[in-house]
């Protein structure tokens, strides 16, 4: 494909086309403060050396604290992942793939996007699996808008115990249709209380939505709150942040939820800028045809051999036009190659092992912060690799103070939760050592009391 | 190709048997099976579910298309047909018959009137 850039009069030809006077009419909708009234200020042509010194530099400006002194979890977690995920994902069959429309000429890509959906369908405890779908957020955002396409109902009960970007992306997704999104408060308590859900549903819940671990880090009794939405019929929607929770803890579709979401960057993903994330979604079979979204089914060809294939893909837009379960016409491929690649390395007893770590290493953590004076739990509830910790002053400069001694100590959740504004959540994974761990809890003790 | 003169059909390719005065039978036309090809899934409303004439009351998904089923008159979901879940190719091999989709109780027999006979709608069907 040649790129041959626009020409000042083909620009012109454009613009009186579309009746526009110029290109910054079309912006016009962003607010002026929003944008940049100068083109970008970019130096010249630099020769290559020179090029890379530059961007070093640059680099060099950001605060690189390095995994094993990050202990910021809140939705994006440290984990090792083994160097072959991105050896095999960097082979081109993989690494230029995109959906495989050409079953004839995508076996190999095919054949690993069903080896993700069957991951993640078992973690999820659930029977099917897409192909993925954008990150954790945005599925959640499709999970809620097909629970109410399921039930005719349009209200969603979302504790604020689901990470807030989470809730934000729900929001963006549903502001413009027949759904209202019922806000539930219940950061003092730090998990559901199933009576409180309950007392939230009514005949006109489409479904209830609940993180476990919790955006708190907190483990929900997903089988109670199973319980409780019974009487309403509203579905229950189960979200995972961190899906390396589920080496030890059964999935959301064990305890009766009736989709499953995930945010799977802590497979095989990395936390560069925040991203590529990876959204794994998963439902009852029941539900299979009105799930958003890609599905690769096996079958067996005119040989009889094993072959991989789209399937039921008249739920999708480019069948279905309107009418279709979603908009997203795409899947996260790379992302899911790479979760499934990790996984299948860790195998069922690496998983429960990794999972161990994490649990092991937190709860270290977390014993030795409560055994700081005037530090403590703010919550004492069952957690997974995450967890809260009030201090006893200020946290923003206590928590600067570390980051410039080379940690990132954890997030400040005044920002979303007024009523907490001395506490932070605080994650520990498999790759903190005892003597990370010890490093950060000396600091806190010398800064924050 | 059959177009059985005892039924009444509509322009979305929809055939009506009255029973009992004011039951509604409704399935699709052995031409609209015909065009869609093999059914795989046939998605069916809600028993009790009112429906006004002309509203989307399902879905048959073929292995090429899907498409949407309107209801050629108003009235309640009485009875859905329980073994297309099991058994959606009833719908090619019995579009009349065993293949037949919903039943409803007419709000207003009289609508019938605006319905196609079985000659009108081999004209329409023919003309394509």
């Amino acid at each position: 494909m040649r790129y041959i850039p626009l020409s000042a009069s083909d620009r012109e030809k454009a613009l009186a086309v579309i009746g526009a006077s110029s290109v910054e009419q079309l912006f016009e909708d962003i607010p002026a403060e929003a944008r940049l009234p100068h083109p970008l200020d970019i130096p010249g042509p630099l020769p290559e050396m020179d090029l890379m010194d530059w961007f070093e530099e640059a680099a060099d400006k950001n605060t690189h604290a390095g995994p094993r002194r990050t202990f910021i979890g809140a939705g994006a977690y440290v984990h090792h992942v083994p160097t072959a995920v991105d050896h095999l994902i960097s082979r081109t069959e993989f690494f230029t793939c995109y959906t495989p429309y050409q079953p004839e000429v995508s076996q190999g890509t095919l054949a690993a996007i069903y080896e993700y959906q069957t991951y993640t369908a078992a973690l999820l405890g659930m029977e099917v699996a897409n192909a993925s779908m954008y990150d954790g957020p945005s599925a959640l955002a499709e999970a809620v808008i097909m629970a109410c396409r399921v039930t005719g109902r349009s209200k969603v009960v979302m504790p604020n115990l689901v990470h807030p970007h989470w809730r934000q992306v729900v929001q963006t997704y549903t502001q413009h249709l027949d759904i209202e999104l019922v806000h539930l408060e219940l950061a003092a308590d730090g998990v559901c209380i199933p009576e409180k859900l309950a007392a939230a549903m009514s005949q006109e819940t489409a479904a209830v939505v609940v993180q476990s671990p919790n955006f708190f880090g907190y483990v929900e009794d997903m089988d109670s709150i199973n319980q409780a939405r019974e009487e309403s019929g509203a579905l229950l929607i189960g979200a995972v942040a961190e899906p390396m929770s589920l080496g030890l803890l059964k999935g959301p579709g064990a305890s009766g939820a009736d989709i499953a979401v995930a945010e799977g960057r802590s497979f095989g993903g990395s936390l560069s800028f925040g991203g590529p994330a990876l959204g794994m979604f998963a439902v009852k079979t029941s539900l299979a045809r009105k799930m958003p979204g890609r599905l690769v089914g096996k079958t067996k060809d005119t040989m009889g051999r094993d072959a991989y294939t789209l399937t039921l893909s008249t739920r999708e837009q480019h069948i279905r036009r309107e009418k279709a379960t979603s908009n997203i016409c795409s899947n996260q491929a790379l992302m899911a190659t790479a979760a499934a690649i990790h996984i299948s390395l860790l195998g069922a007893s690496g998983l429960r092992e990794v999972a161990v770590a994490n649990l092991t290493a937190a709860n270290y953590l977390a014993g030795r912060l409560a055994r700081i004076a005037g530090v403590k739990l703010a919550h004492d509830k069952p957690f997974f690799n995450e967890f809260t910790v009030t201090l006893p002053g200020d946290i923003g400069p206590v928590l600067a103070k570390l980051a410039s001694a080379g940690y990132l100590a954890g997030v400040d959740l005044g920002r979303w939760y007024p009523d907490m504004k001395k506490t932070i959540l605080i994650s520990a994974t498999e790759v903190h050592s005892k003597k990370n761990m010890d490093d950060l809890v000396d600091l806190i003790a010398r800064e924050a009391v | 190709m059959e177009f059985p003169k005892d039924l009444k059909y509509s322009k979305e390719h929809e055939w009506v048997r009255v029973e009992d005065g004011d039951t509604a039978i409704i399935g699709i036309t052995d031409f609209a099976q015909d065009e869609l090809g093999d059914i795989v899934f046939v998605e069916a409303p809600k028993v009790g579910r009112d429906l006004k004439a002309g509203e989307s009351f399902g879905v048959a998904e073929s292995v090429k298309t899907v498409s949407d089923l309107y209801s050629p008159v108003a009235g309640q979901v009485i009875e859905v047909n329980p073994e297309l879940e099991g058994s959606p190719e009833l719908v090619n091999e019995s579009p009349f018959d065993k293949g037949w989709i919903i039943k409803l109780k007419m709000e207003d027999p009289k609508e019938l009137e605006n319905l196609l006979s079985a000659q009108d709608y081999r004209n329409l069907a023919q003309k394509g």
